[in-house]
């Protein structure tokens, strides 16, 4: 690899930018096409189906063979609820290469003191969320257990198509939440897309846990995709 | 999900003025630890960063990797149950992977 394509690419993965390098198995000419390009490019199938699988691999085709290294943006966690189990899903998330952000209007919730490390926003979602660039590579859990933080996130969330969706609460909450959400202009489809109660039932009693829980199933979601889990 | 930025070590350790080589698993078969895609990075001393597979066959890829480093020549080489060399650097979880070998020059 010549270290001018190396520091291209490494640009644009440090903007959060997805990318392939293109590498012919028997010559070694390498190129890189930026995800933008990708529609031009003369592998364009391959590359804007590994683009939205994230997949590297192999492709034959009658010029040879070519591997595609596939560079798309680490996946996001955005919360509501500098709450406990916060506190413990934040750090395993990074740990897990998630870039985090926690959001909470509540002050004497969203302290550094409670977050060191992790992003922490203290402003209402209406407010933070639009900055945040939230995607479809980006998960979000709702832990508050307040309609008036948790339901405007939700929205948000569901407008830009996040790859997991998920809300803290019991069966008896969610069917209150859902029917707000409802009245809020939310579609069933939407509404059947969040995880709640959020987590995989494995039975998790402490903050720590649940986090635990709540990261297999986002795990599942990236990994596995909406069919098969 | 890569924890850490192989990619940018190797920038780095390039723009030192160290003779660096990047590896990548292209395919694999059967019960292959590291997925496609997955990188290592070595140095002209044989220092390396990253993983190709698990720790298996990682002491290999790092000789391929020096006498890559000294061709300037990239290539594919393959470890597996297949390959009478396998046994030797034992992939022990019984799969086989191919690693594209390249300088970065």
């Amino acid at each position: 690899m010549q270290l001018a394509l190396l520091k291209a690419l490494n640009e644009e993965r440090a903007a959060r930018r997805a990318a392939i390098v293109v590498t012919a198995l028997a010559s070694g000419a390498q190129r890189l096409v930026k995800a933008p390009d990708a529609a031009k490019d003369e592998l364009r199938e391959a590359l804007e189906k590994r683009l939205r699988s994230g997949k590297s691999g192999t492709e034959e085709t009658p010029e040879g063979k070519f591997f595609l290294t596939v560079f798309v943006p680490p996946p996001r966690l955005v919360i509501t609820g500098a709450v406990h189990i916060s506190q413990e899903l934040a750090p395993m998330a990074q740990r897990l290469g998630y870039d985090v952000t926690v959001v909470d209007p509540r002050t004497a919730f969203a302290t550094p003191e409670r977050f060191a490390g992790i992003r922490l926003l203290a402003e209402w979602p209406d407010k933070a969320l639009p900055s945040l660039g939230i995607d479809a590579h980006t998960a979000f859990a709702a832990l508050t257990h307040d309609p008036k933080i948790d339901d405007p996130a939700l929205l948000h969330a569901f407008s830009k198509n996040c790859f997991y969706i998920g809300a803290l609460g019991s069966k008896k909450t969610h069917a209150a939440r859902i029917e707000r959400l409802k009245v809020q202009g939310a579609t069933d489809s939407q509404l059947a897309r969040i995880h709640a109660p959020i987590g995989l039932s494995i039975g998790a009693v402490s903050p720590a846990e649940i986090a635990v829980s709540i990261l297999a199933e986002i795990t599942a979601r990236l990994r596995l995709g909406e069919e098969k889990h | 999900m890569q924890q850490e930025d192989l990619l940018g070590t190797a920038a780095s350790w390039r723009a030192e003025g160290r003779k660096v080589a990047l590896a990548t698993v292209t395919e694999t078969w059967g019960s292959a630890p590291r997925p496609v895609g997955s990188n290592l990075v070595i140095d002209g001393e044989g220092n390396f960063l990253g993983s190709v597979s698990g720790g298996c066959v990682e002491g290999a890829v790092v000789a391929e990797a020096l006498d890559v480093i000294e061709s300037g020549k990239a290539k594919l080489v393959s470890f597996g149950v297949a390959d009478e060399t396998a046994w030797e650097v034992g992939l022990s979880c019984g799969g086989k992977i191919s690693v594209y070998v390249e300088p970065v020059s």
